[in-house]
């Protein structure tokens, strides 16, 4: 038996990734992503105080199951007031939705990932009932978190240096990092086709099990090459953006007042872009410019 | 009704020799007026209480007369005036008509501003809250004396809900209140005056409030007027105290509470917007009597303030803090105060900015970034806070007292100051040269001597009390051989806090020293180490910051441990578990901690 190893004239080198997605793909993650803020936009069109977490991450659920999804990479989840901020969230089951009701002038947090025909998306929804000028001043930051982590990403940085000099904006605009406070400190993470056929609709700990198969082979598939599908600011991450499609989510807090966006970042092999531009935090400050 | 005849407007007449420039006589018995200061000028109405005589005012007046027409005169049953047959002639509705008629004569045509004290406010506030009251006066200050009404009420919505907390309140005020049962038995107090409390009260008085003995005071009619006084007590406490009335006014007050007061609790106070809706509230570091003979300027300033907001609409940030305004309760406990911070550009002081504004406060913040420290106070006034940025250098101690009269004349006096600003500095001994040693401690030690000596000086001048926040670290009791000067710098910081609580603490100014640790900010940037070159300085620096940055403690925490340290009272706080553990490790085992410092950690 021959110890060499046969590999395929056609496959690329190993370790060298490269953009797989085509037009046809991109437009099916955008659609998935147009879908999901729409149904974000619903829910929160809808919400007034006295709605609890849970019915709030219930009727996101609903709005998307209406729509034809079948399947979560995570299930919904909604954050109300200083739960935004994850402030004393200290394990990861303290995500979940809770009986926090919503009063006046509290902010939130939607966030959900649905799943059609194997093309994902991983959005977030920040909003507000009355008023709060505090959560007003986070949001029209936020967009310059968009311009930086882009230009960042075009310029090939290692994803931790990205992810510092976030870090380092965060620092200059009083605010308090609180996406290092997700599984894995990450402020972003890639996301593929699922493949797999089964098990539909089944939730482990809230991430659907299919998204763990796939994330989990991933996982080991790019740590065998130096790289993570996790992005943070450890030494997992010193590598150059992966081509690819990547849920970049930084999420900021002014105290108990924390707001996020996410989104789809597409990286090819020798550019980056947002997937989509017509998304309702990027309206929210070219709004806020026109005024 | 009078005699002599008023004098001309514009003429300063005085008490000559102590002789009343006018008698009033108000239902048969002589009222001694005493007027002082120009004609034309606003006219204060000083009343005097128990067992005092107009003399009690002296300072007060000789303060006010600069501005202000000065009129005083002795209550029925005390000093020159005369006394009633009887003590129904004590009655409170008698006392008030006295005033009335002391007015009519003195100022018939103008509303006038009346300050009273103890038994002189009790019966002003009978004036005040009559019918009359709007029409005659235009003001009214009063200190520690409520209206009796306004005490049973108090009382009784006490006693129908006996929380925990009214039951406290309830028993504090009866304590302080023993005196008024004492004063109901027979033969008892008037033996006890007259067997020498009378000829002894000028060295009960300082004993009890560091008063220092003067000419006219205690007056030499003291006992024939005490024992008559106590006609006060029995004409009117019960009365009013078992069938309280509804005496609402709409005369603005400003009520002075007195933190040192043996026999008027602040508490009595609490609601007393429901009777006077106009109300400013204040406070003076001083016992009952102190406030009046030992700080007699201080209360002149702040009714001279008062009459001068009333008069012309012109307010000192000071007052405008002190004005009653409804909100709802415990939701912003630093609510009207102001707080001051320096180095806010970043880091704790960023984040202790932030938390005050969110609970309340007001802000002044200073930084040698200017624009960071815009940028923190665009960040507080998010939360509807006014926040003034200011650039300023700690380290420049004549550029913190002009900071210190600049705040204080634009802002008024900080209730709050957070001595925050450092730099942090790595490097043995040996290896800190002079120019690295005086750049540590001329920030970290000598910005504290400043904010502390140029804020203190007017916190304690003011006299209302007040808090210092020094930012010590960890290191200053966990020796290190790597962190040579930084720690000596902390460890200076937290005793000069120490020995500055203990000088203060007489003025009601607190001081708490906090001791951070390892916190995720800015500090690292700016950290010099010893004997290295750029590079080394450089990949140091980034090192440091990594560490700090996995250690990962948010300066939010630190701001939260502050603001807790200054409405709780604590003197010293370590904040991340390493800050306790190596405090609690400084006291179990100093040697450990010598060992420690051989390692080099830092």
């Amino acid at each position: 038996m021959s110890t060499r190893l046969q590999v395929p004239a056609v496959r690329p080198p190993r370790g060298t990734p490269t953009f797989t997605f085509d037009e046809v793909d991109l437009d099916r993650f955008r659609d998935v992503q147009r879908l999901a803020y729409r149904c974000a936009e619903r829910v929160a069109g809808r919400l007034e105080p006295g709605v609890t977490e849970r019915q709030a991450a219930a009727r996101l659920r609903r709005e998307l199951v209406g729509e034809g999804v079948r399947d979560f990479f995570h299930i919904p989840f909604a954050w109300f007031g200083d739960r935004t901020a994850f402030r004393d969230f200290r394990t990861p089951l303290q995500f979940f939705a809770t009986g926090r009701v919503l009063t006046e002038g509290m902010p939130y947090v939607l966030d959900c990932a649905p799943i059609v025909d194997g093309y994902t998306a991983d959005i977030g929804y920040a909003g507000k009932v009355g008023e709060n000028a505090v959560w007003g001043r986070i949001v029209a930051d936020l967009g310059a978190y968009r311009d930086l982590i882009l230009r960042e990403v075009k310029a090939r940085k290692p994803l931790d240096d990205v992810y510092r000099a976030v870090d380092e904006l965060i620092v200059e605009h009083g605010y308090d990092n609180r996406h290092r406070v997700y599984p894995g400190r990450v402020i972003g993470h890639q996301v593929t086709r699922v493949t797999l056929r089964r098990p539909v609709g089944v939730n482990v700990l809230g991430f659907g099990v299919r998204t763990l198969r796939t994330l989990g082979r991933e996982l080991i598939g790019e740590r065998l090459h130096g790289r993570s599908p996790l992005w943070a600011d450890g030494r997992a991450s010193r590598h150059a953006p992966t081509p690819g499609l990547w849920a970049v989510e930084p999420h900021i807090a002014l105290r108990g007042v924390g707001a996020k966006f996410e989104e789809l970042l597409v990286v090819t092999d020798d550019d980056a872009y947002w997937l989509d531009d017509e998304v309702p935090h990027v309206r929210r400050v070219r709004a806020a410019a026109g005024r | 009704m009078t005699a002599p005849a008023a004098p001309p407007a514009g003429r300063v007449v005085d008490a000559v020799g102590g002789l009343p420039t006018r008698t009033v006589v108000s239902a048969g018995v002589s009222l001694a007026v005493y007027e002082q200061g120009p004609q034309d000028r606003p006219l204060v109405l000083l009343v005097h209480g128990y067992p005092d005589t107009h003399h009690v005012w002296d300072e007060v007046a000789a303060d006010l007369e600069r501005d202000h027409r000065v009129v005083r005169y002795d209550v029925r049953g005390a000093g020159a005036s005369g006394a009633p047959a009887n003590r129904y002639g004590y009655r409170l509705e008698q006392l008030a008509a006295d005033l009335f008629a002391v007015l009519a004569a003195v100022a018939p045509d103008r509303p006038a501003h009346v300050l009273g004290h103890d038994w002189g406010s009790i019966q002003a506030w009978e004036a005040v809250t009559d019918r009359a009251g709007p029409r005659r006066i235009a003001s009214y200050t009063s200190i520690s004396g409520p209206c009796l009404d306004h005490v049973g009420h108090w009382a009784r919505s006490r006693f129908a809900r006996p929380t925990p907390r009214h039951v406290r309140q309830l028993a504090a005020q009866s304590v302080r209140s023993w005196y008024i049962t004492a004063f109901h038995l027979p033969v008892l107090a008037p033996a006890t005056w007259k067997l020498g409390l009378a000829a002894n009260w000028g060295r009960v008085l300082a004993r009890a409030e560091g008063i220092r003995p003067r000419a006219d005071h205690p007056q030499p009619t003291l006992g024939a007027d005490a024992v008559r006084g106590i006609a006060l007590y029995r004409a009117n406490m019960l009365p009013r105290m078992l069938l309280p009335g509804r005496r609402e006014t709409t005369v603005p007050v400003q009520l002075i509470t007195l933190t040192g007061d043996r026999y008027v609790g602040a508490a009595l106070s609490e609601g007393l917007e429901r009777w006077a809706p106009e109300l400013w509230r204040r406070s003076i570091t001083a016992g009952h009597w102190s406030a009046l003979l030992e700080k007699g300027p201080t209360v002149a300033g702040m009714t001279r303030e008062f009459v001068d907001h009333i008069e012309h609409g012109t307010a000192t940030p000071a007052l405008d803090l002190a004005r009653h305004r409804e909100r709802p309760v415990g939701k912003d406990p630093f609510a009207g105060r102001l707080a001051l911070v320096t180095g806010a550009g970043g880091g704790i002081g960023r984040a202790t900015a932030v938390a005050f504004a969110e609970q309340g406060a007001d802000l002044v913040l200073c930084d040698l970034n200017l624009p960071a420290v815009e940028r923190t106070a665009e960040l507080a006034r998010l939360y509807g806070r006014t926040a003034h940025a200011y650039r300023v250098d700690v380290a420049d101690g004549a550029a913190m007292d002009a900071f210190a009269t600049r705040v204080a004349h634009a802002h008024g006096v900080p209730d709050i100051v957070v001595n925050n600003a450092g730099v942090g500095h790595s490097g043995t001994f040996l290896a800190t040269t002079s120019a690295e040693w005086k750049r540590v401690l001329d920030v970290n030690l000598w910005g504290v001597i400043h904010g502390c000596r140029a804020f203190g000086t007017l916190m304690a001048e003011r006299g209302t009390g007040g808090h210092i926040v020094n930012l010590a670290s960890a290191a200053a009791y966990t020796p290190s051989k790597l962190l040579a000067a930084y720690a000596t710098s902390k460890a200076a910081v937290a005793m000069l806090s120490d020995c500055l609580r203990a000088e203060l603490a007489g003025s009601c100014v607190r001081v708490s020293t906090i001791h951070p640790g390892i916190v995720n900010t800015g500090i690292t940037r700016g950290t010099t180490f010893s004997g290295t070159d750029d590079a080394e300085q450089d990949a140091r620096r980034e090192r440091f910051s990594r560490l700090y940055a996995r250690r990962n403690y948010p300066p939010d925490k630190v701001a939260d441990h502050i603001v807790h340290a200054i409405r709780r009272h604590r003197p010293v706080v370590p904040v991340t578990p390493e800050a306790r553990l190596g405090r609690l490790m400084s006291r179990l085992s100093p040697a450990t901690m010598r060992a420690l410092a051989r390692v080099g950690m830092g």
